[in-house]
């Protein structure tokens, strides 16, 4: 009597309670989707809110383009550019170093590293992400910076090289991880059947797993870059916060995110300064996002070809 | 429920009691028929309750300093201390959620306006002075620099050091960011209320990276608070005068600014006896402990 009734709930249809539970556990992971998009969309109108009495009064414009920043003389000037453009010369120096660095090793990693080496290598890459920032400043005052205006001949070795080195070795873990995970994911029968039409071990990493995994490896370069230009203690202690908008990156420079950063603390709560940092914050949303968005649209375009 | 409520109000009479007893005791031994209470040692009263301070990032060791130590003469007091700027201190004082705020510049117009709309009276209480000292390299061979020259040097005016007597060799200038009190109190007091700041100038995220970049740096120059003057680096003579705690004090030197404590409206209660020991000789003498200027008794 009771082998064909268990019979029937295994082939038979989900019972009423299972398919209430699935619908449930559906709706929840939905609305988990949901609210990352609604957090997103609240951070903008937040943002929005607070910079609405700097826009009012400055114009996006004369503050995406002012060259000059002098937020506490009178009459204030709230000029973007030489954050905008030392955040540029902070995140270039860093991505230039950490992207083919990340990729080499990242390939290294996945592809021709062995047993011990590779287990080893892969928990210090893990521990170089949990060395607090603070900490990679510290070494970059001591040590960085000297040999920096040394080798340069420069009046200080506080430069937007300076952070851009160090900031890069910050993201360097982020590239590596998941460069690394993008590569192993591809699958061994592609390799094997590169190798059994007599390619060689590199000529199989370049030829075949490196296409296959660059969706992922391009993800972790946007992560990276995400890293690289939200980073803010690194450069307050090595960029050198000058006024200049920095046309080498062996000049000081300052990036939004350390001046909003530092002189959040002494601004009048609702003042016009205040108003303007959110601003600066909305303007490197919008970079962060567009940047985003773009690499999104990238990988979608790959995806396709890859999937004809 | 009726139990409960026995036992805390019990409770409340007993610490009343006490408190009173405490303060009855020490007003008693002072001699009240005097009424101003004569020059004793002891705290003046034994306010109890919690006070709430918050503000200025160069008053913060300070602040704390006086927390602890009046911990000891005022067991029944609780004050709690953070650091955060002197505009957040004034931010929230405005807000109500502390009861004096540290400041290390004067109070702004703008923060006056706001504070009136809500309905607070800022009453500001200078505790102690603080000097600002004029640092550069061990290995630079200037010794004193004119007010004047000061100026020009941060205005970017002057950006060798030859045309100040030194090497032919490039200023580095160092200086804090806009957030700081110091860096405004520069801004009025060298560069000039209505000039502006070279932009060459690296504003240093605190005092102390100004002196470590200093001291590896031949060619830095920089301004630091009286406290952070070291072995490290050289402080120069301004107007031939040396950055002291006497020349503070008798303002012969130049560059010297208050440090204040606002409380809304004048103190009362905790606050006002909190702020009275400061001023007293227990509180000033940890002003100078912490490096700053006490204020002349």
């Amino acid at each position: 009597m009771t082998k064909p009734s268990t019979k029937t709930a295994r082939t038979g249809r989900p019972g009423g309670f299972s398919r209430a539970a699935d619908a449930v556990v559906r709706r929840a992971i939905a609305l988990c989707g949901w609210l990352a998009i609604a957090i997103l969309g609240a951070i903008f109108v937040f943002l929005l809110l607070n910079s609405f009495k700097a826009l009012r009064e400055l114009g996006l414009w004369p503050m995406v383009a002012g060259t000059d920043w002098y937020p506490t003389v009178d009459p204030a000037r709230f000029g973007f550019l030489p954050s905008e453009v030392g955040s540029l010369w902070v995140t270039g120096v860093a991505l230039l170093l950490a992207v083919p660095i990340g990729i080499g090793a990242s390939i290294y990693l996945s592809e021709f590293a062995k047993g011990r080496v590779k287990n080893v290598a892969k928990s210090i890459v893990e521990f170089m992400a949990a060395v607090p920032s603070v900490v990679l400043g510290l070494l970059g005052v001591a040590y960085l910076s000297p040999v920096i205006q040394r080798t340069f001949g420069l009046d200080s070795g506080l430069t937007a090289l300076t952070a851009g080195v160090v900031v890069g070795v910050m993201t360097l873990p982020t590239i590596i991880s998941i460069s690394e995970d993008a590569l192993y994911s591809v699958p061994s029968s592609m390799r094997q059947g590169s190798l059994a039409l007599g390619n060689t071990a590199w000529q199989t990493t370049y030829k075949v797993v490196l296409p296959a995994a660059s969706s992922g490896i391009f993800a972790a370069v946007m992560l990276g870059l995400g890293r690289a230009i939200g980073e803010t203690m690194v450069v307050l202690m090595l960029a050198g916060n000058s006024g200049l908008v920095p046309r080498l990156p062996l000049e000081a420079a300052r990036t939004m995110t350390g001046t909003i950063a530092q002189e959040m603390g002494e601004v009048v709560r609702g003042g016009t300064h205040y108003s303007v940092l959110f601003a600066m914050g909305l303007v490197l949303f919008a970079i962060t996002f567009a940047v985003n968005l773009a690499a999104d649209l990238v990988l979608e375009r790959q995806r396709k070809r890859w999937r004809r | 429920m009726k139990a409960r409520i026995g036992i805390g109000t019990m409770l409340v009479t007993l610490l009343a009691v006490s408190v009173f007893a405490l303060t009855g005791c020490g007003s008693s031994t002072t001699g009240t028929t005097g009424g101003e209470t004569s020059a004793t040692t002891e705290a003046p009263a034994q306010e109890g309750g919690a006070l709430n301070v918050a503000g200025s990032d160069t008053m913060v060791n300070l602040s704390q300093a006086w927390a602890e130590a009046y911990a000891e003469v005022n067991p029944n007091a609780m004050v709690t201390v953070k650091g955060g700027g002197s505009g957040n201190g004034i931010a929230a004082l405005i807000n109500k959620t502390v009861e004096i705020a540290n400041s290390s510049r004067e109070i702004k117009e703008e923060e006056v306006t706001q504070a009136e709309a809500a309905g607070v009276t800022p009453v500001s209480t200078e505790v102690a002075r603080d000097g600002l000292a004029v640092i550069v390299n061990t290995a630079n061979k200037v010794a004193d620099i004119s007010k004047d020259d000061l100026g020009k040097v941060y205005r970017g005016e002057i950006t060798n050091w030859k045309e100040l007597g030194g090497a032919d060799a490039p200023i580095v200038l160092l200086g804090r960011d806009s957030s700081s009190g110091t860096y405004g109190f520069v801004q009025d007091e060298v560069v000039g209320k209505d000039k502006l700041y070279a932009k060459s100038m690296r504003n240093m995220q605190s005092t102390q990276a100004i002196v470590d970049e200093t001291a590896k740096n031949p060619n830095a120059i920089g301004y630091v608070g009286l406290g952070y003057e070291s072995a490290s680096v050289k402080p120069l003579t301004v107007d031939g005068v040396a950055s002291t705690v006497e020349t503070v004090l008798d303002a012969s030197y130049p560059l010297s600014r208050p440090l204040i404590m606002i409380s809304n409206g004048e103190p009362t209660g905790l606050a006002a006896a909190y702020l009275q020991w400061i001023l007293g000789p227990d509180g000033q003498k940890i002003v100078a402990d912490q490096g700053f200027v006490p204020l002349t008794q």
